[in-house]
């Protein structure tokens, strides 16, 4: 995954203290210091977070589109693992 | 005007920041990779930004009627009164960062003790200036880091660029004796007061990057006097062209 811009970095955003770092995009760098700085540059430059993590990319390990049948469908018919039997209380914020 | 020294003031401080991000912006399009490209742009658009807003409050306060466009569009070479070094070419990216490291870790300085100013309209446009310059000055120091402990070519480029904007740096801390009056009353600051950090930040970089500034080096001046290098005159004209040929142009 490298060229002549530099190997990939994965970019997550976090919009508010507390949340989730959502993965934005990603962006080339040659270095730790300036895949932050292009991910500011890139994701973040319309107030969009409030931190930043970059990965890069060959760190990810991800599953195959193989791999769907037997990773996710088996939770299909085990309803007892949804809470869905549960009032989720309003101070509860992102669940 | 009554407030003719602090007109002047706002004007050469104004005119570093527009001459430095018309220089920026030759780079949209160009730049090495896509990142880097928005990069820079981002960085010309803040510096532009901070130029309208000190050229907005110096029409104000001509009160003429002009605006913060007449201001940047339609005044000639010899009206400006940026330092030399903001009108340099570009050059290779060495060159381009060498000189905004500079300017960054200037304007750094120079924002924050604007940023106390007693008038408040200036120290309120200092005040967003100092944090854009923290990163600006974050980016621009990176890459001199960067090159300096990068490949041999990197080094050569770097050393090639130190030499050539060097001597150029000394023009920042001049102070004019028509700004003495400013500086009593806090209004603005004596750059003078800011070589010994600036000299501090530079030198500690240039140690990063395996670079010694060399002392007693001859120091050119002339740009605050309105008095430039032949390079101004072409970068207005590129600039100043549009609104000069359709004076009543909108978007």
């Amino acid at each position: 995954m490298s060229d002549s811009q530099g190997p990939l970095w994965e970019v997550f955003v976090q919009k508010k203290s507390g949340q989730p770092y959502v993965h934005a995009g990603n962006v080339h760098a040659f270095d730790k210091e300036m895949a932050l700085q292009n991910a500011r540059d890139v994701y973040s430059r319309r107030n969009e977070g409030t931190a930043i993590w970059v990965v890069p990319s060959d760190a990810i390990t991800a599953s195959t589109p193989e791999d769907m049948g037997s990773f996710f469908e088996p939770s299909n018919d085990k309803i007892f693992r949804h809470p869905t039997f549960y009032q989720i209380p309003d101070g509860i914020g992102h669940m | 005007m009554e407030n003719q020294a602090l007109y002047n003031y706002l004007i050469h401080l104004a005119d570093d920041s527009v001459v430095l991000a018309q220089r920026l912006c030759e780079w949209t399009g160009h730049g090495p990779f896509l990142e880097e490209d928005l990069a820079l742009t981002n960085i010309s658009l803040d510096v532009f930004g901070r130029a309208r807003a000190i050229l907005e409050y110096a029409a104000q306060l001509e009160g003429k009627g002009r605006t913060e466009d007449h201001l940047a569009f339609f005044r000639n070479e010899r009206e400006y009164t940026n330092v030399l070094l903001a009108e340099l070419p570009n050059g290779d990216y060495a060159k381009t960062m060498m000189r905004l490291a500079f300017m960054n870790a200037y304007d750094f300085l120079l924002y924050t003790e604007l940023s106390k100013s007693t008038n408040a309209t200036l120290a309120g446009i200092a005040a967003k200036a100092v944090k854009e310059s923290i990163y600006h000055r974050r980016h621009s120091f990176s890459w001199i880091e960067r090159f300096g402990n990068g490949t041999e070519e990197s080094m050569h480029r770097l050393k090639e660029a130190f030499l050539d904007t060097w001597s150029f740096t000394g023009e920042m801390f001049e102070c004019h004796a028509q700004f003495a009056e400013l500086v009593k009353t806090g209004v603005v600051v004596d750059p003078a007061r800011l070589k010994a950090n600036w000299d501090k930040d530079i030198r500690d970089l240039l140690q990063r990057a395996g670079l010694t500034a060399p002392e007693g080096v001859y120091m050119h001046t002339g740009g605050r006097k309105g008095v430039h290098t032949e390079h101004l005159g072409h970068l207005l004209a590129e600039m100043q062209s549009l609104p000069r040929s359709l004076p009543e142009a909108t978007w």
